[in-house]
C-alpha cells in the first residue's frame, strides 16, 4: 500500500492550510465557472479575469473541498497567473499527464503491465505534454496517482478552469 | 446455535467465523465500518449460490425436467423466506428486482403513471436517498406533479409537527424508514396513518431498515416497501419490492418480455399472475437464492439480537467518541441510540471527510466519505460531505476503539 507521505506532502498541506488566491471577482468583467466532484460533493468556483492581451490578469477560487482538491486549486492559481491562454492549456496538459496512471510504473514488482489510464477517467487520448512546461509546486501532487479515487480531486480545479477559458 | 447469542447480544467472534472476508490475514487487520453501503457475505450465502450453480442451474418457470423444477423450487423458496421475514400476507406480494433503486422506480413508473395526474401532490422527506427522490423528480417533470417535503428537526428527526397540513391533498407519500446518513428511525406508522387519512398511498424505502430491525409490513402500515439484498448479507443484483396485493393487481406491468405474460398475441398480451407479472425476463436466480440464505442467517442470529447488538454498539460508539473528542467531533442525527440505527455520520475538526477516510484506511479502518447519495440532506445539514461509520453483526467495540484511535492520526496530519 502506498504510504500517506506520498499523498500528503508538506507543500500540499501548506497550500491547504494557507490557500492562495481565495475569494471572488466581479462578473463581468471576470468569467465564472463551477465544478463539482459528484463522488464527494466537493464544489469549486473559479473567477477568471483575462486582460486585453489574453493573459490571466487575476484568478480567484472559492468553494470547499478536501486537502487535495484545495491545494491543487491553490497551486494552480499561482501557476497560471500572468500566463496566456495557450500557456494555461499547456500547463493543463502537463498536469493531466502527471495525473495519468502509468500502470507499469505503479506495479511494485517491476512487471510491465503496459497501458495507461486517462487520469480523470476521460480515456487514454491524453495529449502529449510539452517537455518545456514546468509544473513547479504542482509536481508535488504526483503521489496522487497512487490513490486513484483522489485523482478526480486533484483535477477538479483544472477541469473547472478549462471551462472558464 | 444458542451460543451465537449471549444475553440477547451477538457473540461477534462466533459471527465473524461465518464471514470469509475475516479469514484473510491483513496488516493492519480489517476494521470494516461501511455496511450501510454494502455488507459482507457469510459463507451460507456464498455456498447457497455456488451450490445452485454447481448442481441445479436451469432457467426457472420454463423447463419440465427435474433440474429445472428444482431450480424453480429453490428460487420460489427464497421468495417465501423473504415474504415470511417481512411479514407479507403472501409470496404473491414479494417482487424480485435488481435493487432498491429499481423497486422504487417500479412504483413510480407503474403505480405512478397509472394513478397520478397533472398537479397531483407527492410528499417526500428531506432525508431521502437519491433512489427515493430522483424517480419522483423524473415523474414530476413528465406528469407535472407537485412535490412537497417533510423537513427534519435540528436533532435530525423527521419533522411531523404539522403532518395534517403537510399531507393535505397528497396522492403519494414516500419516506425512508431509516436514514442512511443520520441513522434516524422515522415514525413510519404515524406518517402512514396520516397519509392514509389524506387518501395517499405510502411507499417506504426500507433499504437500511430491513437489514437491521424486525420488519413487519402490516405493523408499519406501508403500501409498498423497497429494500436491497446486498445490505442484508445477500449478494448484489437482487432487490425486493413488497406491495399490497390489491395495489399490485391493479397496476400495469413495469418491464415487458418473457415470464411476465400468460399469453401473447400479435395484437396484445395478457399479464401473468403476481408476482411474475412484474418479473420480465430471466430473473437473478442465484442472487435470489443467495438472498434467501441471507435471510436464513439473519433469522438464525435473530433480528431482535441483531438490533440489540447494534443499539449497544452505537451507544458505546457515541459515548467513546464524545468522551475522546467532545465537541470536536459532531455526530449528525439523533443522540438516543434507541431512536437510530448504527450509522454514524460525523464531522471532525473541520477535516474533510475524504482526508479522514484516507487516513483511516491506513489503519485498516474502512469508512465512507461523501454525500451518501443524499445531497438535499447534506445541504440541510450545511455540510458538503460527511464521514460515515456504520455497524453490522460482525462489528464490535474493538472496531469502535480502532476508529477512535485512527482519528488521532487525522488530527496529527491536519490540525495545526
Ligand atoms: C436508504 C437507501 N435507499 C436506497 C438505497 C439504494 O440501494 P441500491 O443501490 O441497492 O438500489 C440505499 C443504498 O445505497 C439506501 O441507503
Amino acid at each position: 500500500m502506498a504510504g500517506l507521505e506520498d499523498l500528503y506532502r508538506e507543500i500540499i498541506l501548506d497550500h491547504y492550510r494557507n490557500p492562495r488566491n481565495r475569494g471572488e471577482l466581479d462578473c463581468p468583467p471576470a468569467r465564472r465557472a463551477e465544478g463539482f466532484n459528484p463522488l464527494c460533493g466537493d464544489e469549486i468556483v473559479i473567477y477568471l479575469d483575462l486582460d486585453d492581451d489574453g493573459r490571466v490578469a487575476d484568478l480567484k477560487i472559492s468553494g470547499q473541498g478536501c486537502s487535495i482538491s484545495q491545494s491543487s486549486a491553490s497551486m494552480m492559481s499561482q501557476a497560471v497567473k500572468g500566463c496566456t491562454v495557450e500557456e494555461v492549456r499547456a500547463l493543463n496538459t502537463a498536469f493531466k499527464a502527471l495525473m495519468t496512471i502509468h500502470e507499469s510504473r505503479l506495479d511494485g514488482n517491476g512487471n510491465e503491465i503496459g497501458g495507461e489510464t486517462g487520469g480523470d477517467g476521460s480515456g487514454t487520448d491524453t495529449p502529449v505534454p510539452d517537455p518545456r512546461v514546468s509544473l513547479g509546486d504542482l509536481a508535488a501532487l504526483q503521489g496522487v496517482v497512487k490513490f486513484p479515487v483522489r485523482i478526480k480531486c486533484a483535477t477538479l480545479a483544472w477541469n473547472t478552469l478549462t471551462q472558464a477559458l | 446455535m444458542a451460543a451465537l447469542i449471549v444475553d440477547d447480544v451477538l457473540d461477534v467472534t462466533r459471527v465473524r467465523a461465518d464471514f470469509p472476508v475475516y479469514d484473510r490475514r491483513r496488516e493492519p487487520p480489517l476494521v470494516f465500518l461501511d455496511s450501510a453501503a454494502s455488507s459482507h457475505k457469510p459463507r451460507a450465502v456464498l455456498d447457497a449460490m455456488d451450490d445452485y450453480y454447481r448442481t441445479t442451474h436451469a432457467n426457472v418457470h420454463r423447463g419440465v425436467y427435474a433440474m429445472a423444477e428444482e431450480a424453480t423450487a429453490r428460487f420460489e423458496a427464497a421468495r417465501a423466506k423473504v415474504a415470511r421475514f417481512i411479514g407479507a400476507a403472501s409470496s404473491r406480494e414479494v417482487l424480485f428486482t435488481k435493487n432498491a433503486t429499481e423497486s422504487l422506480n417500479l412504483v413510480a413508473h407503474s403505480w405512478g403513471r397509472a394513478n397520478l395526474r397533472r398537479g397531483d401532490v407527492v410528499v417526500l422527506t428531506e432525508m431521502e436517498h437519491h433512489a427515493n427522490l430522483v424517480p419522483w423528480l423524473l415523474l414530476a417533470d413528465q406528469l407535472d406533479l407537485r412535490l412537497r417535503y417533510l423537513g427534519i428537526t435540528d436533532d435530525g428527526l423527521l419533522d411531523t409537527s404539522d403532518l395534517e397540513t403537510a399531507l393535505d391533498g397528497a396522492r403519494l407519500v414516500g419516506l425512508t424508514a431509516m436514514s442512511n446518513v443520520l441513522g434516524t428511525l422515522t415514525p413510519v406508522r404515524q406518517v402512514a396513518d396520516a397519509a392514509h387519512a389524506a387518501g395517499a398511498v405510502v411507499v417506504v424505502d426500507a433499504s437500511q431498515y430491513v437489514p437491521h430491525l424486525v420488519t413487519d409490513v402490516a405493523a408499519l402500515g406501508a403500501d409498498f416497501l423497497a429494500f436491497t439484498g446486498h445490505k442484508m448479507l445477500g449478494p448484489t443484483g437482487i432487490g425486493v419490492l413488497w406491495g399490497r396485493e390489491a395495489l399490485l393487481e391493479a397496476m400495469p406491468p413495469f418491464l415487458g418480455g418473457g415470464e411476465m405474460i400468460s399469453d401473447v398475441r400479435l395484437d396484445g398480451f395478457t399479464c401473468n399472475e403476481l408476482p411474475w407479472k412484474f418479473e420480465a425476463g430471466t430473473p437473478p436466480i442465484a442472487e435470489a437464492i443467495g438472498l434467501g440464505a441471507a435471510v436464513g442467517e439473519l433469522e438464525r442470529y435473530g433480528m431482535e439480537a441483531v438490533r440489540a447488538h447494534e443499539v449497544a454498539l452505537t451507544s458505546y460508539a457515541l459515548r467513546t467518541l464524545a468522551g475522546r473528542y467532545g465537541d470536536e467531533l459532531v455526530v449528525h442525527g439523533p443522540a438516543d441510540p434507541c431512536g437510530r440505527g448504527g450509522v454514524l455520520s460525523f464531522s471532525f475538526r473541520g477535516i474533510h471527510p475524504h482526508d479522514i477516510s484516507q487516513v483511516l484506511d491506513q489503519a485498516g479502518v474502512c469508512v465512507r466519505a461523501g454525500h451518501h447519495c443524499a445531497k438535499p440532506l447534506m445541504r440541510r445539514l450545511g455540510v458538503g460531505a460527511t464521514a460515515r461509520a456504520s455497524f453490522y453483526v460482525y462489528n464490535d467495540e474493538a472496531d469502535v476503539d480502532a476508529l477512535a484511535d485512527a482519528l488521532d492520526s487525522c488530527s496529527e496530519l491536519f490540525c495545526f
